[in-house]
Parts: C-alpha cells; sequence; structure tokens
C-alpha cells in the first residue's frame, strides 16, 4: 500500500469521530419562542433538552418553589425528588399543578408565569425525580439535580399508623 | 499602485473617528483614560520613532548587502578591520539606547499608575452594579436611610468627583468598561471588585460588557450619564420619588395588565405592588435612553415591540414572550411611559 493511501486510511477512523459528535448537536437546541404548532406533543420538546432544564432550574430559584419544597426536598409541600406524586408525575400533570395550584396550598402560577416557563419548570422537576440524559442535567450550581436521582423505591411514609394507609396512599399517587 | 494605497483614507477616517464619541478610549473623559491615553501617545510615539529607525537602517543594510556581494567581500565572516570599531560603537549604542529606552517606559508606566490611584482620593459617590445575564442592576448607597436608590441599565455620576462603582455578580463573570472614563473591572461571581471612576467634565457615554457573558454578551451596555454636581443631586432627589400611580385612561389599563399578569412576579416598580427583584427596576424606565440594556432606543414603538416579542432582538434572554392582545400592548406601553 502506498505511503498516500495508507495516510488516507488513517484519517478514516478520524472523520467518523467528527461525524459522530455531530449526534450531540440536538442538546444545544434552544427554542426562544414557542412553536404552538406542536401543542400535542410538548412534553417531548421540553422534556431532557439541556437548555430548558436549566431554565426550570432558573425559574425554581427565581419563583421560590424552594420556600415549599425546598430543592427538591419537601417541607411544606411534597418532595419532588421521589416516585410519590398525588396529582400525577407526568409531564402535563405537572404543568397544570403549576399553573392551576392544587388543593392543600399549591398556589396558582398562570397569571405569573407563561406557559413555556412552566413547561420549563415541569422538566426540571422531571429531571430530580426521573433519570435524564447525563448530558441534558443542568451544570449550574450545588443543586440536588447535579447528581443523579436516587432510586425510585417508594418510601415508607413515616407517620403511617398501619399498613392499610400506606397501600391507600400508594394507590393515589403512584403512576 | 494606486489599488494598495485606495484603502488607506478609509483607513485613516477609521483611526481618526475614533478620538471622539460616546464609547471610545481615545477622547480621555476621565482621570484614568486621559492618564493611560498620554502614557498609550509616549509608548506610540517612541515605538513609532525606533519603528522607523529600524526601518531606515534595514533598508541601508538590504542596500549595502548588494554591494557587498557585487565586490565578492560578504557579510558572513568577519566586519572588515577598518570598519570593526565603528561597528562596535554602532552596537553599544544601540543596546544602550534600546534599554534606557525601555527603562524610561517603565519609569513613565510606573508613574501613571501611581498617579491614578492617587487622583482617587476619597470616594464621594459610591454605586454597587450587580451584573446579571445581561443586564445591569445598579444600586446607590447613601448614608441616609430612606435614600437607597435602586434602578438598572443606566448609572449616573458627578463631573469632577470620584465615584467608587463596586462589582459583583450573580451568576457569571460579566466585566464594567467605560472606555471614556476608565478601563476594564471585571465583575466575578464570589468576589467583590471595584473600580474608581473620575470624570472630568459632563456628557453621554456607552459602557459595554467585556468579557463574555452568555447569548447576549453583546447586548449589555449600560448607559453612563456624567452630569454636573448639582444635576447630580437633583436626578436623585427625583429618582427617590416615583411617579404617581395612573387614575384613569389607558395607563390605568396598563397598570392593572402590569399588576395582575407575569410584569409584577418578575420587576419591580416602586410604591406599587410590583416588587419582583430579578428582573430590571422599571420605576423610571421612560427616563432611560435605551431598553434592555442597549438593545433598543427607548421610543414608544420599541417599549411596545419589546414588551410585545422579546425573544426577537434579543433571543435567549430571561424576559419570556407573554401572549398579548393589541390593546393590552397599548396599555402597557402607556403606563410604561408614565414611568419617567
Amino acid at each position: 500500500m502506498s505511503s498516500l493511501s495508507r495516510a488516507r486510511l488513517a484519517l478514516l477512523p478520524l472523520a467518523l469521530l467528527q461525524l459522530s459528535l455531530l449526534a450531540s448537536c440536538g442538546r444545544e437546541t434552544r427554542d426562544y419562542r414557542s412553536n404552538m404548532l406542536h401543542a400535542q406533543n410538548r412534553a417531548a420538546d421540553f422534556r431532557g433538552n439541556a437548555y430548558h432544564i436549566a431554565q426550570g432550574q432558573r425559574l425554581f430559584g427565581w419563583m421560590n418553589c424552594s420556600g415549599c419544597h425546598s430543592h427538591g426536598g419537601g417541607g411544606m409541600g411534597p418532595p419532588l425528588r421521589d416516585a410519590k406524586w398525588r396529582y400525577g408525575s407526568s409531564m402535563d400533570n405537572i404543568v397544570q399543578t403549576i399553573l392551576n395550584g392544587r388543593p392543600n396550598g399549591m398556589p396558582a402560577f398562570r397569571a405569573r408565569i407563561t406557559e413555556d416557563q412552566a413547561w420549563e419548570l415541569a422538566a426540571y422537576v422531571t429531571s430530580l425525580s426521573i433519570r435524564t440524559r447525563k448530558d441534558a442535567l443542568s451544570a449550574r450550581g450545588e443543586e440536588p439535580a447535579n447528581v443523579e436521582p436516587p432510586t425510585l423505591d417508594e418510601r415508607k411514609n413515616p407517620r403511617a399508623v398501619s399498613g392499610k394507609q400506606d397501600a391507600a396512599e400508594k394507590k393515589v399517587g403512584t403512576q | 499602485m494606486m489599488r494598495a494605497s485606495a484603502p488607506l483614507p478609509s483607513l485613516l477616517a477609521l483611526f481618526l473617528g475614533a478620538c471622539h464619541g460616546v464609547q471610545t478610549s481615545a477622547s480621555g473623559d476621565g482621570t484614568e483614560s486621559l492618564r493611560i491615553g498620554n502614557l498609550f501617545g509616549l509608548f506610540l510615539g517612541t515605538t513609532g520613532v525606533v519603528y522607523l529607525i529600524v526601518l531606515v537602517l534595514l533598508a541601508i543594510a538590504i542596500k549595502r548587502g548588494t554591494r557587498h556581494r557585487a565586490c565578492g567581500s560578504g557579510l558572513q565572516g568577519e566586519p572588515p578591520s577598518h570598519l570593526e570599531n565603528r561597528w562596535r560603537l554602532g552596537l553599544i549604542v544601540f543596546t544602550g539606547a534600546t534599554a534606557l529606552i525601555l527603562l524610561l517606559l517603565s519609569l513613565a508606566t510606573f508613574l501613571t499608575d501611581r498617579s491614578i490611584a492617587r487622583a482617587a482620593g476619597a470616594p464621594t459617590v459610591e454605586v454597587e452594579v450587580i451584573g446579571h445575564q445581561w443586564w445591569w442592576e445598579v444600586r446607590y448607597r447613601d448614608p441616609v436611610a430612606g435614600r437607597t436608590l435602586h434602578t438598572a441599565n443606566e448609572l449616573h455620576i458627578p463631573a469632577g468627583l470620584t465615584t467608587q462603582v463596586k462589582l459583583s455578580t450573580s451568576d457569571v463573570i460579566h466585566s464594567l468598561w467605560i472606555p471614556n472614563l476608565a478601563g476594564k473591572q471585571d465583575l466575578i461571581p464570589g468576589r467583590k471588585t471595584d473600580v474608581m471612576l473620575h470624570p472630568l467634565h459632563t456628557g453621554l457615554y456607552r459602557s459595554q460588557c467585556a468579557e463574555f457573558c452568555g447569548m447576549q454578551h453583546a447586548r449589555m451596555a449600560l448607559d453612563v450619564t456624567v452630569d454636573s454636581p448639582a444635576d447630580f443631586a437633583r436626578w436623585y432627589d427625583t429618582s427617590l420619588k416615583s411617579p404617581p400611580i395612573p387614575t384613569g385612561g389607558l395607563a390605568y389599563a396598563g397598570f392593572q395588565i402590569f399588576q395582575n399578569r407575569q410584569c409584577a412576579s418578575c420587576h419591580n416598580v416602586a410604591d406599587t405592588p410590583a416588587s419582583g427583584m430579578v428582573a430590571p427596576d422599571l420605576s423610571h424606565i421612560a427616563s432611560r435612553r435605551t431598553i434592555a440594556a442597549g438593545t433598543l432606543a427607548m421610543s414608544h414603538a420599541n417599549l411596545r415591540s419589546w414588551i410585545a416579542d422579546p425573544q426577537t432582538p434579543k433571543p435567549g434572554n430571561q424576559m419570556p414572550k407573554v401572549t398579548l392582545s393589541p390593546a393590552e400592548l397599548d396599555a402597557l406601553t402607556a403606563y410604561l411611559e408614565t414611568l419617567k
């Protein structure tokens, strides 16, 4: 084999490597003005998108969600990092929770944030409890979101008196 | 030859145009920029002359080289004995002059630096500038309680007096650069830095963020106004009072929309329920020269189009696009224009 063709052959793995790098380009897609035509499946646009998760983290701080939910650990409000969801864990459910509020103290943010911002918050909150692509998780700050979520095992309710209460809550909360 | 000199007049115009303007480091409108400008002139002159001398010597050497090669003596070997002393003397003089010039330039730098530090003195005005992505939060401190002034994207300072600008940031590294007045100073997370401004006369200047800070780093300007001390005091006192809440008409409708919709959750307007702290303070937005940190010039049309869609002129900035009807936009713009 001539030295020239050998050199060309050596470049082949390099070219393949460069092509593989293009695979991560989608991660940086940023949609600043939502395209309402995708109203059917907005969850897919927002979930697992690095930009939206980072913006959701910012809004989590701006809207003082930690005031009740303490960076996902709960407090006055339920924790957001476990698998127990009173009103549903899908993105649509979380968006409705944020916009309309819920009984027992969750305020309605419909007039305070835009729908897109609610979707970004939902993307962030989802990343707290559901395994998300490592390169989509926000790299900002010392928030718990930077580490992989804990296991999705059921947490025993410390206040349960009997196993029956546990089972009942299990039926209502988990999705 | 014609084609080579064609860009020359436009280049000259470019250089000469840098002498004056709202954003130039060549005009020396502040003590620091003036002294450093003078130092720069000294360096430019000295090195320019040295450069010309070197070019002349190079030309002589090239010409001499042709002559020597022609008569076969060459320059590779020892210098001819009748020239040896002259060459030695020339080298000593050249090296000595270089060392002396460098020493003098270092001395000039040292003296300039000291004179700038000494000229600052005790500050008369203290301002905190906090960098955000991508706007400037400005807080004036006053020893009298209740006279703290919060504003955004504008800086007013008195001429002839020293203002200490204390810098910090809420997210990433920014850099405050008011070229007419002083050099750059970084705003570093977790660190407090400061810059002393001593403007020499009144004027309007444009400052720029000088450290890449994200998508809209290029659209993070700060309008700097240097007033006379009396005008500055007057502006300060006026800004401490808030404009009255409108009582009727389009402006009142705008006020209602502002308070009840998304605006109030991020923005602050003094003496109204809207007290969001994460976005620029809008208490006196109508008296600013630009919108969104220098992105758009202040005008009715620009203000309306900014509120309608902030993501088009400044994509990626933290203000969302809120869906508003044309009537709501008119009302909001009318309300914001009352906030002088």
